[in-house]
């Protein structure tokens, strides 16, 4: 059920183009990765970039963050462009950011992780909201942060975003080498956090895990953006997708 | 035993000065992931601080602990925006050299105007309540004569560290400190200024090695190569303690001073090599030091 308070905090009307990305490049050092991606995310939508490992879609997302050294093009949020932006000052517009590896801090405990991301804005989850969604981290506060299992790291790592106000998710592969029980518990966490107004672009190779939660899906391959669909058109595009996944 | 226990004074006064130098040098490690051989000159800056302001303009030794770390610090603070800031990813060496190099500039120029010879540094003699005359004269133990300045330095250089170490592991401008020098990139990612808390990062570890240099005046005078003699001492403190361990360095380095006092009484030929033979030792047995993590 949604909390008032959060929808309250829903700023943008359904439908406004939160995330539009286009013509971006990116490179790690010398080599290119990224050779012009073109997309778009809507406000409270779930949008995910499907591909195979190597396609591009991390270094899309890093490249939104600002982490990525070199990127060129064009990437505005919110009306904003900040492809020049340094990744502080973009996660000061309200991007949040969850890496496929996590990030948790071994020398900060459970407590510290989680209240490391400075609030950027108002309406962010209350600490009470957030222990209702992920009820284990309560009981693990005082714990090392890398003693948490893979799957409470995994928790800790989008539950330390959710304070922060920002109402733009980036998840990297959030279900990645996690029990089955646990991708169930984070789907229906994305799943309560889009009825609650968030918007979230995703990177999965599960396709059959972001079918349940994505409004979208682009196919990224190569550095670059080769498809997209809705998820009413999954069923019909199933065998393009098994060719694009190679699986 | 009288010698014995001044020896044990005067390895605690080391000891004193060789923790609040290498608990600088360990927080500029972690976060910067630089060796800064610059300390040993930021800290007879810091002592040449306290020196000008009581010659120049009259400001007396308590304004001094404040005023000189803070105007090193800022020194500090323009050396890593204007220099060591570019070094970052780039191997140890390039930052050793860096600081190394900076460090024979600075000594090279105090050296050229004031010489090799000590500027003395009175003991200050206020505020003067009732039979204390500032940190002046000495109180009688029982057991031994203890100089009041001497116990002033160890007992504030104790809390200047713990308060240190408190500021680091306990509070949150400390887990900023910490989850950075883990994951600067994504500590950036959540919206944290990380380039500036390197910069005052660095800041706060020259202005600790000012402070030991203004504590360290009155005792040692104030000599362009106060830092140089002392510095190599320190590094082999931290190379023992670990690099880039709060309250490691802190430890160490009053126990290396205590161990080399005790050195001084029991076997005074070895009480200049204690400390390397020790290193050795360390190096030999758990190369990242007692307390270190893996650099």
């Amino acid at each position: 059920m949604p909390d008032p308070k959060m929808a309250e905090a829903a700023t943008k009307p359904a439908g406004a183009e939160v995330l539009s990305v286009s013509d971006l490049q990116a490179w790690y050092g010398e080599s290119h990765i990224l050779h012009g991606i073109n997309f778009n995310v809507k406000a409270g939508e779930v949008v995910t970039l499907l591909g195979r490992n190597g396609a591009g879609k991390t270094t899309t997302l890093k490249s939104v963050m600002g982490i990525i050294g070199k990127r060129t093009g064009s990437i505005r949020f919110n009306n904003e462009d900040i492809i020049r932006a340094s990744s502080d000052r973009i996660a000061r517009l309200g991007v949040a950011f969850c890496p496929e590896e996590r990030g948790i801090f071994a020398s900060l405990d459970v407590r510290e992780n989680l209240l490391l991301p400075p609030i950027v804005r108002p309406g962010g989850l209350s600490l009470d909201q957030i222990f209702e969604l992920f009820p284990n981290l309560k009981e693990r506060l005082n714990s090392q942060g890398t003693k948490l299992s893979g799957g409470e790291q995994q928790m800790l790592a989008i539950a330390r975003i959710l304070r922060t106000g920002a109402r733009f998710l980036m998840l990297d592969e959030p279900t990645e080498g996690l029990a089955p029980v646990i991708i169930q518990q984070i789907g229906h966490t994305i799943a309560r956090l889009k009825s609650e107004g968030f918007t979230i672009l995703l990177v999965e190779q599960n396709f059959r895990f972001a079918s349940t939660v994505a409004d979208r899906y682009y196919i990224v391959e190569h550095g670059k953006v080769i498809d997209g669909f809705a998820n009413s058109e999954l069923s019909a595009n199933m065998d393009k997708l098994h060719t694009y996944l190679g699986v | 035993m009288q010698a014995l226990y001044a020896q044990l004074l005067v390895g605690l006064i080391n000891g004193s000065f060789y923790a609040l130098l290498s608990l600088g040098l360990a927080v500029i490690f972690g976060m910067l992931n630089i060796i800064n051989f610059a300390h040993g000159a930021l800290y007879m800056m810091g002592a040449f601080t306290a020196y000008f302001l009581l010659h120049l303009t009259g400001i007396g030794y308590w304004w001094a602990l404040l005023i000189a770390p803070i105007v090193v610090g800022i020194f500090g603070m323009i050396l890593e925006r204007t220099m060591l800031q570019w070094l970052a990813g780039l191997d140890h060496l390039y930052g050793l050299l860096l600081t190394f190099g900076i460090a024979l500039i600075v000594q090279g120029v105090f050296q050229n105007y004031f010489g090799s010879s000590g500027l003395p540094y009175a003991i200050p003699d206020y505020p003067q309540i009732g039979e204390w005359r500032g940190l002046q004269g000495g109180m009688n133990l029982g057991f031994m004569f203890l100089p009041v300045y001497r116990g002033w330095v160890v007992i504030f250089s104790l809390v200047v560290c713990l308060a240190t170490w408190f500021l680091i592991e306990k509070t949150r401008l400390g887990a900023y400190l910490r989850a950075a020098t883990e994951n600067p990139t994504l500590v950036r990612a959540f919206g944290i200024n990380v380039p500036r808390m390197i910069t005052l990062t660095y800041g706060l570890g020259v202005g600790l090695a000012a402070l030991a240099g203004v504590l360290s005046a009155p005792i040692n005078q104030v000599r362009p190569l106060m830092g140089a003699d002392l510095i190599i001492v320190v590094f082999a403190v931290v190379v023992i303690g670990g690099m880039g361990s709060i309250l490691g360095s802190i430890i160490t380095g009053f126990a290396l001073g205590v161990i080399e006092g005790l050195t001084k009484y029991f076997y005074p030929e070895a009480s200049n090599t204690v400390v390397f033979v020790l290193m050795v030792l360390v190096l030999l047995v758990k190369p990242t030091g007692l307390t270190g993590r893996a650099a």
